[in-house]
């Protein structure tokens, strides 16, 4: 690509496989896991968090001159609090059956360890632009998790994904059922442990 | 009497925080490698859940949800025709009412109970940013809860975030001797493990008081 430098395309895709933020970083489960009974809230979640976090890294890092280094905690908290309020209201507007099911886990994106962690640690030190591939890296790679979570808990727990049934009542009349371990909270901790686990051996990273 | 003590079983076992709604993940994943440091975050947690979910009740009643300010006159222009609603700023208040209760418990303890600030005293700051501790005042907003059901959902929350902290730490520490494959370790077996755990908390949930 010839539109960005190595660096800023290290920014962006890094955190997508390499540095994934949840399943290496261990950040940002908080508001992550409860949203994954079906893949319609991941998606918005997963919308929600790419846009609060690459606007935040942006903001921050156009401000982080000015910040001064004993309330940048408070700053950064209160730019990411009204970005999320923000996205709150354009969901409700918008959205209003999606944003009743999401209830209050749009507005724990808040207190997602990931948004904050970014902010903190990268889009203090760098440029608005890669602050911002930064941002839309990090939330991707969360997204992607998030997605693969769901997606494996609607698939097994409802025979459907996207909505969508899959698996064909023939099935289902030889006697196939329901996973109905993987509708309740159990499946996506067991889910994600598989998949953390799967990510590791892929990129080889251990842990004592 | 029963109504609060169905609503404090509740939030203990059948809709634990973590468990359930997996709030507090981060702090509990990085604090459940050791007892003693599990259980003095448990304590926190406890402590800081029972005094914000009043207080953010308290500030949401009064000041913030539709029609709250109807106490002020009508030389505000606000009456019973003309209510404002400013529930949208629920987070953002949620959030610094928190850190400043934070920072005032921190203050009482240091000036009052010395042992307990330095058992507690690193975890403190922590909390600010707990998801556990504004997904409880979040909660509270939802269910409608009054003043007395929210301060007993508070503390029933933070009990189990409590136990669920404290067992697992327990967990890890016998596993710390068990034969792992190695890219299991850490995060992977620790998933696997609290869903195994909160397996265990679903048999609670046919108890209905």
């Amino acid at each position: 690509m010839a539109l960005l430098d190595k660096k800023s395309k290290e920014a962006l895709t890094d955190p997508l496989m390499a540095n994934n933020p949840i399943s290496l970083q261990v950040l940002g489960i908080c508001s992550a896991l409860a949203v994954t009974v079906q893949l319609n809230t991941a998606v918005v979640m997963t919308l929600a968090v790419v846009s609060v976090l690459s606007i935040s890294n942006t903001v921050i890092s156009i401000l982080r001159t000015m910040i001064p280094g004993k309330v940048r905690i408070i700053v950064q908290l209160s730019v990411i609090a009204s970005l999320v309020i923000l996205t709150d209201q354009v969901l409700q507007a918008f959205m209003y059956d999606i944003s009743k099911q999401l209830s209050v886990f749009v507005a724990l994106i808040i207190t997602n360890c990931i948004v904050m962690g970014r902010a903190e640690a990268f889009a203090m030190q760098n440029s608005p632009g890669k602050s911002f591939l930064d941002g839309l890296g990090n939330g991707l790679g969360y997204g992607g998790i998030l997605i693969s979570v769901a997606f494996f808990r609607e698939l097994l727990g409802n025979g459907s994904i996207y909505g969508y049934q899959v698996i064909p009542n023939s099935l289902y009349e030889m006697g196939y059922q329901n996973m109905g371990l993987m509708v309740l909270s159990p499946g996506a901790f067991i889910i994600l442990g598989l998949i953390v686990w799967l990510h590791r051996i892929a990129s080889g990273i251990k842990e004592d | 009497m029963e109504h609060y003590i169905s609503i404090l079983t509740k939030a203990i076992f059948i809709e634990n925080i973590l468990l359930a709604y997996f709030l507090g993940m981060c702090s509990f994943l990085a604090i459940s490698k050791k007892v003693d440091t599990s259980i003095g975050l448990g304590f926190a947690v406890i402590f800081v859940l029972s005094i914000t979910a009043p207080t953010n009740w308290i500030i949401h009643n009064f000041l913030l949800k539709e029609g709250a300010l109807v106490w002020l006159n009508s030389d505000y222009g606000i009456d019973g025709n003309n209510t404002i609603d400013l529930s949208f700023l629920n987070s953002i208040i949620f959030i610094a009412v928190i850190a400043a209760m934070v920072q005032l418990v921190e203050m009482t303890l240091d000036r009052f109970s010395p042992t307990l600030y330095i058992s507690l005293g690193i975890f403190l700051p922590l909390i600010a940013v707990n998801c556990a501790i504004l997904g409880g005042s979040m909660f509270l907003v939802e269910r409608e809860y009054n003043l007395i059901e929210s301060t007993v959902y508070g503390f029933g929350s933070g009990i189990g975030f409590f136990l669920a902290i404290a067992s697992m730490a327990a967990i890890r520490h016998r596993i710390r001797y068990s034969n792992v494959p190695a890219e299991l370790r850490g995060v992977g077996i620790t998933m696997l493990l609290t869903g195994l755990v909160s397996m265990a908390f679903m048999a609670f949930s046919g108890i209905d008081l």
